[in-house]
């Protein structure tokens, strides 16, 4: 890792009303790198996420691209500076078809001609090229993960974020997900929250653990799976 | 869809094979490949060239004013079926485009500019507009309220220019009795070559098929995709990067325009325009047309503008039943029977067909 990093999150905090969602979080991602980010539900994984986006302005903290503050920017303006997202709850476009939705992703920057080879390449990617013409509406939960995970590959930015891409996928949707991640890693940088400790296990190296919105423990992923204190916050137990 | 598009994939073009992927759009207008579109077009042609074979001049008359208002219905199908913007206004925009023309026709003497000032008008009104609504956060409920007071506002202030003192140059303005003797178009340069009401007829055909033509050109353009997903899903659109509200600002300018253009042609057919432009009842209409017709086709809108005008037409010149009252059970049984709209709901019998 060389010169700043990609991404860096500094004091941020997200509060709503009284309820602190994300509470002064610290963290920093260097460029290509992989993190996973677990936490018990609530602790704050998808509100993070949000910030980084732009979907919600921070209560509190900066955040920096490439050293740039984009702390209060626009959700379109982080996207155009190389930040894509799979969101929790799908967000793809329903009447659409599944080539269609990758189609729009890879046409902001490309020509048309090349968008259309480059939403091909990506469906390929995600193996969904054979149910292109299918309108995404009419899909199943797990294919319309792919297809928006193929979108934000289309869209090609630097720093991807997934939020649960393994939900709702069966075992073997699993396993191609995190050789998919893995691949993806070859020249993107990714932050991935999952709740699924097995597929945690096949793709991570450094692991942030989220609880009540501030960071628990982050370290190599063996030894912060074996932590006491992570086992402690997913039983409902208070840290010490 | 346009031609070029045929060019480069011309396996899956034609409405008999499975729509090609990358045929936007979802739902009604999916089913319409190239050879549709063309097929489209030279109905277009044929109506407006074969009509006046077959009927007389009244009825061409007649059948000019539906074309106006299947013109404004476009406008209104448009950014509401394509770009998801529900605007009770589109009538502020034609009454606009209808005043310009007026106003500068009874200045300049030659119709060019005037009629080209009843575009640009009410879409820079409408850019203005949009820009006040869609860059101030306003959410899409208040979209139809907003654009409802608006053609409220220019109804009575147009209303209120009775007297003398209300002119703009040389033309005055009437209040609640409107503007009469509107010069028509007439050829570029010459005043004195006015169009009689057949080439009015020649006039409004044609506009209706170029707009037609146009709006399938947009759609089928990258810019028309971008507004289809934005309807579809505004945040994934803004997570990839779009900004929405340029998006719905450029559309809705288009819409004004359309609309206003729409205006100039009807002050053209009564050579009069009146503050009924911007009553309720127009506004109301104009929803209707698309409702009928079916949201998300441009086909739609068209067909239920020219049905509803026959119809009204039929009814108003007999007196046992109360038109309005006739229109309303209309509408009511279409919504609850085929809440989709005519046009849609056709295409997805035939395909079920085959
Ligand atoms: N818009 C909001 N208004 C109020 N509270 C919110 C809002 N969004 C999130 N919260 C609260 O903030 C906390 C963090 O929520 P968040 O969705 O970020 O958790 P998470 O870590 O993603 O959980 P999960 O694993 O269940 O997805 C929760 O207590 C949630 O109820
Ligand atoms: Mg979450």
């Amino acid at each position: 890792m060389t010169g700043a990093p990609l991404l860096q999150a500094e004091g941020l905090t997200m509060r709503f009303g009284g309820v602190t969602a994300v509470d002064a979080v610290d963290l920093s991602l260097g460029e290509v790198e992989l993190r996973c980010l677990i936490g018990p539900n609530g602790a704050g994984k998808s509100t993070f996420f949000k910030m980084l986006t732009g979907q919600l302005q921070p209560s509190a903290g900066r955040i920096l691209f490439r050293g740039r503050d984009i702390t209060g920017a626009r959700t379109h303006e982080i996207a155009r500076l190389g930040v894509g997202i799979k969101t929790q709850v799908p967000n793809v476009f329903n009447g659409l078809s599944v080539a269609e939705n990758v189609f729009v992703a890879a046409a902001r920057t490309n020509s048309a001609a090349t968008a259309r080879r480059k939403a091909a390449q990506a469906l390929e990617r995600v193996g969904m090229g054979a149910l292109a013409g299918r309108i995404v509406g009419q899909l199943a939960h797990g294919q319309r993960q792919w297809v928006e995970i193929a979108a934000v590959l289309a869209q090609d930015p630097d720093l991807i974020l997934l939020d649960e891409p393994a939900a709702g996928m069966t075992h073997e949707e699993v396993v191609r997900t995190s050789e998919l991640i893995r691949e993806i890693n070859q020249v993107h940088a990714l932050i991935v929250v999952e709740h699924d400790m097995q597929f945690i296990r096949m793709i991570a190296r450094t692991v942030t653990v989220f609880n009540q919105g501030r960071i628990l423990i982050e370290d190599d992923v063996d030894r912060v799976l074996s932590s006491q204190a992570v086992r402690d916050v997913y039983l409902g137990k208070q840290a010490a | 869809m346009t031609p070029d598009r045929a060019a480069s994939a011309p396996a899956d073009a034609g409405p008999g094979s499975a729509a090609p992927w990358w045929v936007p759009l979802g739902l009604g207008d999916r089913a319409l490949g190239v050879s549709g579109f063309l097929a489209m077009i030279a109905a277009g042609l044929l109506l407006m060239f074969g009509l006046p074979m077959v009927v007389e001049l009244f009825g061409l008359v007649q059948a000019t004013v539906f074309l106006v208002m299947a013109i404004l219905a476009l406008s209104q199908g448009f950014i509401w079926g394509y770009g998801g913007i529900m605007s009770f206004g589109q009538s502020a925009f034609f009454g606009l485009g209808g005043y310009t023309y007026a106003v500068a026709v009874l200045n300049l003497g030659d119709s060019s500019v005037p009629a080209l000032l009843a575009i640009l008008v009410p879409a820079g009104f409408a850019a203005l507009l949009g820009y006040f609504m869609f860059y101030g956060r306003i959410s899409d409920a208040y979209v139809g309220v907003i654009t409802l007071t608006v053609t409220v506002i220019l109804f009575n202030v147009m209303n209120s220019t009775a007297g003398d003192i209300y002119h703009i140059g040389a033309a005055q303005l009437g209040g609640f009795n409107g503007m009469p003797s509107v010069p028509p178009l007439n050829w570029p340069g010459d005043p004195s070559n006015a169009l009689d009401p057949e080439a009015l007829w020649y006039v409004t055909a044609g506009l209706l098929i170029v707009v037609y033509a146009l709006l399938r050109a947009i759609l089928a353009s990258r810019f028309g995709r971008v507004v289809v997903a934005i309807r579809e899903n505004e945040t994934r659109a803004t997570l990839l990067g779009y900004d929405p509200r340029l998006y719905k600002l450029i559309v809705f300018a288009i819409g004004g325009a359309i609309a206003g253009l729409a205006g100039c042609l009807f002050t053209n057919w009564g050579g009069f325009i009146s503050p009924t432009v911007f009553g309720l009842a127009q506004s109301a209409q104009i929803i209707i047309f698309v409702l009928l017709g079916g949201l998300g086709t441009l086909l739609g809108p068209i067909l239920g503008a020219v049905a509803i005008q026959y119809l009204i037409s039929i009814i108003g010149s007999q007196q046992t039943l109360n038109a309005n009252l006739l229109l309303g059970v209309i509408l009511v049984g279409f919504v609850l029977l085929v809440p989709q709209g005519v046009v849609p709901a056709v295409r997805s019998l035939l395909r079920v067909g085959r």
